[in-house]
């Protein structure tokens, strides 16, 4: 399931209108979200390598807001 | 015990999803079946006394997860559905429809390796009649009832209870410009989980948006036999309303386990690990266990409870040996009005505390409190970063010391 797909990387994505700045992805995953001093989430990276993928997985099932998403790249496109 | 190769998870709200979600996602690949009460897919329940409430959402943004992520499961999933009873020894679950479209199936027996029990709670009610214009608001019918009587003219409401439904439903109901007045049997609001002192901050921040909040009173009597027409106080006041809303707290649904031998006690009894019989673990509302961190026994009504201890329950089911005990710092947040409520951690009265920033006249602030030497909570008003921060610290089981080092750190 995600763990196949995961092979060809993945992106994350914020829907910054859902997104309330709770910080609990900040507190799963702090290599990838940071909420900041103007309490405004920002991805500090947004194609993670895949030793951050259970993290950011967690962070997407427990944002409160569902702002969330994980996009998975298809292998064959990053070569194009 | 050698690894399921059939899971039954009852409940199929929050925790139950997650649960499923996890077990997926962990490599199981077995028969997974998802048994729900309701005859709707898993739907999200803090935007019911808010959004959907308010009928800025329709129901199609509460839903849990996306149709096709769903499928993608390859769950037996069984709506529409209760359970009614459990077979401890042979790991068996009757279950007995609740819809129409259901009941074709008849009554039912489900028999995984695993089982997990996460029915969560259901909206504790007064001993009056029903009738129109008397709500309490847990599920998503609840909801829908409750917006179109909010929805259908300028109302009066009494909200019989400030705990938190009670206090964002006040909120909604003034927000959509309803009169609304707000009841509450203990000296504060949200007194449980916030204590005296910052429960009657919330209530000043109810009161200057006009909510009538009256506290140290109960409900004598609700008027009104055909509808709804009023209340009347234990101080004698009357109150004219024509949609009450019961908010008195949640009890937990574990009477379809009474007689299977595992421990009640207002929630299934479980570990520190969450097991509550050999390859049957318990998640969300409807669980009580020992929370090693803060050496309590507790029951946890919060939001991200659910997910997170119905994530671990699911790894729970699929190890081989007891993993490190479940030891989350319990969080919650309630939005009222256009503010951001947030509490981490447990909170007791007579805690040392500190406000770590801003200030409750700019309605913007963060206040740590501590014992023994430890931190052990942070509330926060529109200030979730700070909140966070110091979540991690009372997870790392951080000192009062270093909480104010903390807090000279973030200003």
């Amino acid at each position: 399931m995600g763990d196949s797909a995961a092979a060809g990387g993945y992106k994350v994505v914020v829907d910054f209108d859902l997104c309330e700045s709770n910080a609990i992805c900040m507190d799963i995953a702090p290599e990838v979200f940071e909420v900041r001093d103007d309490d405004f989430l920002y991805i500090l990276d947004e194609t993670p390598g895949p030793d951050q993928r259970a993290k950011v997985d967690d962070s997407v099932s427990r944002c409160p807001k569902q702002a969330i998403k994980v996009e998975e790249l298809d292998a064959s496109s990053d070569k194009e | 015990m050698s690894a399921p190769a059939s899971i039954a998870i009852v409940g199929a709200s929050l925790a139950g999803l997650r649960a499923a979600e996890t077990l997926r996602r962990s490599g199981f690949d077995g028969s997974l079946t998802l048994i729900g009460d309701e005859p709707h897919a898993p739907y999200d329940r803090p935007p019911l006394s808010k959004q959907f409430l308010s009928g800025e959402w329709d129901h199609t943004r509460l839903a849990l997860i996306a149709p096709e992520k769903l499928a993608e499961l390859h769950l037996d999933l069984r709506l529409g559905t209760r359970a009614t009873g459990l077979d401890v020894g042979e790991r068996a679950v009757t279950t007995s429809p609740t819809t129409i479209e259901a009941s074709s199936a008849g009554d039912e027996r489900v028999v995984a390796d695993g089982i997990l029990i996460a029915t969560g709670a259901r909206a504790r009610t007064l001993p009056y009649a029903e009738r129109p214009g008397l709500h309490v608001l847990r599920s998503r019918d609840d909801a829908e009832l409750l917006h179109q009587a909010l929805a259908s003219g300028p109302r009066h409401v009494v909200v019989v209870g400030a705990g938190f439904i009670g206090a964002e439903v006040a909120a909604t109901a003034r927000q959509m410009g309803a009169t609304v007045s707000m009841i509450e049997l203990a000296e504060a609001p949200m007194i449980r989980g916030l204590g005296v002192d910052l429960g009657l901050f919330c209530a000043e921040v109810h009161r200057e948006r006009d909510v009538d909040v009256r506290l140290g009173v109960g409900v004598d009597q609700i008027l009104g036999d055909a509808a709804v027409t009023g209340v009347v106080l234990t101080d004698g006041s009357e109150i004219t309303a024509d949609v009450v809303v019961v908010g008195v707290g949640a009890v937990p649904n574990t009477e379809w386990l009474e007689g299977s031998g595992l421990a009640l006690d207002n929630g299934v009894v479980c570990d520190d690990t969450c097991l509550a019989a050999p390859g049957i673990v318990a998640a969300g509302d409807v669980a009580r266990w020992h929370n090693r961190l803060f050496d309590e026994v507790m029951r946890v009504e919060h939001w991200d409870n659910a997910v997170e201890q119905g994530m671990y329950a699911a790894r729970r089911l699929l190890a081989q040996e007891a993993p490190e005990p479940f030891t989350p710092v319990p969080w919650f947040w309630s939005d009222q009005f256009d503010h951001k409520i947030q509490l981490a951690g447990r909170r007791a009265d007579g805690d040392q505390t500190l406000t770590v920033t801003g200030s409750r006249e700019d309605r913007k602030f963060a206040s740590i409190f501590g014992r023994d030497g430890r931190i052990m909570a942070v509330f926060g008003f529109n200030r979730p970063r700070h909140v966070m921060k110091f979540r991690r610290l009372i997870a790392a089981g951080g000192s009062w010391d270093q909480a104010r080092e903390l807090a000279d750190e973030m200003g």
